[in-house]
């Protein structure tokens, strides 16, 4: 199983191939981002019961949803690099903690922004930004647990460990929150739960969720093509590329 | 039978070692050579099945080591700390590596006596010396059947006599059929005539291209 | 005797020689519920209000506290790779160690309890249900915080680190606990906050020691 990895296991294919990629995620994921914005922003029509605020979903659900995703993916990666023992899945791991911090940071940002004219507040312990916020915490936790490691290679398959012990709570934890929410708030107004959207503010919403997307494995590639850079520093592969040899 | 098959690796982009090979047959010694920071500890701990390589393999009766169930069994390994407690005593210690290595606890009184703890047994390891704190890990070699060693550095801060002793231990040892892998300051406590020798050069980055 | 038993001897062993390892944590739980009436007001019924939480967020913080000397010891001596060279290696040996850690701290906290909720003005309905919601949860503690306190051994000042490791994975556990004490302080029945609890321990029984494992073998490398 996984045999198609091999070929890419070597550090100098992944480099280039991940290099390819790079190439298209960013692209597509730029200049679908801008596109999705501009029109969500400019182009459809104000909500009825929250007028123009309600516009900051485009940049709120895309980052909320691709913080959960991303922690599912360096989970996936984590999974990979033990159970196969392939180094390059570690790294992806902490290659995509980073990115996916940020994401959940502008997810809470957002929602904290968007909390302001709904609630009338910038926080409130609403269940899903409760789950966001613990959802920080979990991707610092593989953050700061890589970098304590002097050995690299150690601290990136401690953070694997650790991302997969996350990935199991992930879910408990949400529901408990959910639950607890239920039982010291009662039922509370979640402005996350559109009823119904219409088409026309349908469609500018999954584009940015593509392009979140793309921009996400972009960073990522971009990290992880930098992360091979520095660790194989010393192979004659590495000193082509830097030349520009390409 | 011992195999190591083309073992590298790399620290923090400084290739340790790349390629090494070797074999280490029933009744003979392995000695360790190189400088500081060579990578001897590294190897050690690779053939331990502590570390990993970053290429190449361990193989013990031509499995390799991690999928091979009874080389735990067979493997006896002294690290560069001495695996002693120091709130315990010399006694506790030993009973409780007997219990996580299935050696026959009953002779331990015997075998500190043996090694010049007699009357230390039950003052806890932290108040006796270096030396003393490493006889007490030594004394696993005493204790335990395993017909692989792996030593890192076994004479550190042990006396003359102390060493002859090990150095007997280990002729015997040897003479039985086992097996040594060990680094040391002192080759001369190995017997000659059964000793291979590898030295570790500590590649360095312009030696790989 | 066999390796399993002896490992627990030998933990009983070194908390005899070492008492405060053990007592350090308890000390804590109760100074850090006597901080709360000084910080709130003494008024009884805020502090019955808060009671639940402050309990059980006192007993994650000390059972965290607790850990860090779980592996550190055996790492610095070396211990922890003949622990692993072990042919015992293996979950056995891992779930004696952290039964031991159990048995010496978070039974004595289950002791400490009823002190705890004189301090806070806690009714004995809650009481009760503070001590079979401790008895039901701190194994899934003492096995969550195993797995923090082995990632972090091969590294230096390990504190602030294993908190932000394994507090937020507490948190389910914290939720359920002081609804099980709520519920009861309002004569609600409880034990399907209780039964969670017991299924999250035994999830983390069944499923961290392999995480601790596999972390324990990156520490020594």
């Amino acid at each position: 199983m996984f045999k198609w990895l091999h070929p890419y296991a070597k550090s100098e294919n992944l480099y280039r191939l991940s290099g390819k990629f790079l190439f298209w995620f960013g692209w597509l994921g730029f200049v679908g981002a801008i596109i999705g914005t501009v029109w969500g922003l400019g182009f459809t029509p104000a909500d009825y019961q929250q007028g123009d605020s309600f516009r900051i979903i485009y940049l709120h659900v895309p980052t909320a949803m691709l913080s959960m995703s991303g922690y599912l993916g360096m989970a996936i990666a984590a999974f990979i690099g033990t159970v196969w023992q392939q180094r390059h899945a570690d790294m992806t791991v902490i290659a995509i903690a980073p990115v996916g911090a940020v994401y959940t940071f502008l997810a809470l940002f957002t929602g904290a922004v968007w909390g302001k004219p709904t609630w009338g507040t910038y926080w409130v312990w609403d269940a899903r930004l409760t789950s966001e916020l613990i959802l920080l915490f979990l991707y610092l936790g593989v953050i700061a647990l890589y970098y304590a490691y002097e050995d690299r290679r150690s601290g990136a398959r401690a953070a694997a460990i650790l991302a997969m012990v996350g990935v199991i709570n992930v879910p408990i934890i949400h529901y408990s929150v959910v639950w607890w929410n239920s039982l010291h708030q009662g039922a509370t107004i979640t402005v996350f739960e559109k009823p119904k959207m219409d088409t026309s503010m349908l469609w500018p919403l999954l584009i940015n969720i593509v392009s979140f997307g793309l921009i996400l494995g972009a960073f990522t590639l971009m990290r992880l093509r930098n992360d091979l850079l520095m660790k194989e520093g010393h192979r004659p592969w590495v000193k082509q590329v830097l030349e520009g040899k390409h | 039978m011992l195999e190591a098959r083309r073992l590298s690796l790399a620290r923090q982009s400084r290739q340790l070692f790349s390629d090494v090979s070797f074999s280490l047959e029933p009744g003979h010694a392995l000695l360790l050579q190189g400088r500081n920071g060579a990578g001897k500890t590294s190897m050690l701990r690779i053939l331990a099945g502590l570390a990993r390589p970053d290429e190449g393999n361990v193989c013990w009766h031509g499995k390799v080591i991690s999928q091979s169930p009874d080389y735990l069994e067979s493997l006896l390994y002294l690290g560069h700390h001495a695996a002693v407690n120091t709130e315990l005593s010399p006694t506790e210690n030993l009973r409780y590596l007997c219990a996580l290595h299935n050696d026959d606890s009953a002779s331990i009184d015997d075998i500190l006596s043996a090694v010049g703890l007699a009357g230390y047994e039950d003052i806890p390891a932290g108040q006796l010396s270096a030396g003393q704190q490493r006889r007490i890990a030594l004394s696993r070699l005493w204790l335990s059947s395993a017909p692989l060693w792996i030593l890192d550095e076994p004479l550190t801060a042990l006396d003359v006599r102390a060493v002859a002793g090990l150095e007997r231990r280990f002729k015997q040892h040897l003479e039985d059929g086992g097996m040594l892998i060990v680094t040391t300051h002192q080759p001369a406590i190995l017997p000659e005539h059964a000793t291979q020798r590898l030295e570790l050069s500590g590649l360095d980055l312009e030696a790989e291209t | 005797m066999s390796p399993l038993l002896e490992t627990m001897r030998r933990e009983t062993l070194l908390v005899m020689r070492k008492k405060s390892d053990v007592l350090n944590p308890l000390v804590f739980y109760l100074l850090v519920i006597s901080l709360f009436p000084l910080g709130v007001g003494p008024a009884p019924e805020t502090l019955a209000r808060i009671a639940p939480g402050v309990i059980w967020v006192a007993i994650l913080l000390s059972v965290m506290l607790s850990l860090e000397r779980l592996f550190r010891d055996d790492y610095r001596d070396g211990s922890l790779e003949q622990m692993l060279l072990s042919p015992h290696a293996g979950a056995g040996l891992v779930l004696a160690k952290v039964l031991s850690h159990w048995l010496m701290i978070c039974v004595p906290m289950l002791v400490l309890s009823p002190l705890a909720a004189l301090l806070m003005g806690v009714s004995l309905k809650a009481l009760v249900a503070m001590m079979l919601s401790l008895l039901a949860a701190t194994p899934a503690l003492s096995m969550i915080g195993a797995v923090g306190a082995a990632l972090t051994v091969g590294v230096g000042r390990s504190g602030v680190l294993l908190s932000l490791l394994i507090l937020p994975l507490f948190i389910p556990v914290l939720i359920f606990a002081t609804a099980a004490i709520d519920a009861a302080a309002m004569s609600l029945p409880y034990f399907g906050q209780l039964a969670l609890l017991a299924a999250f321990s035994v999830a983390a029984i069944t499923l961290a020691p392999f995480a601790v494992i596999a972390a324990l073998r990156i520490g020594v490398q």
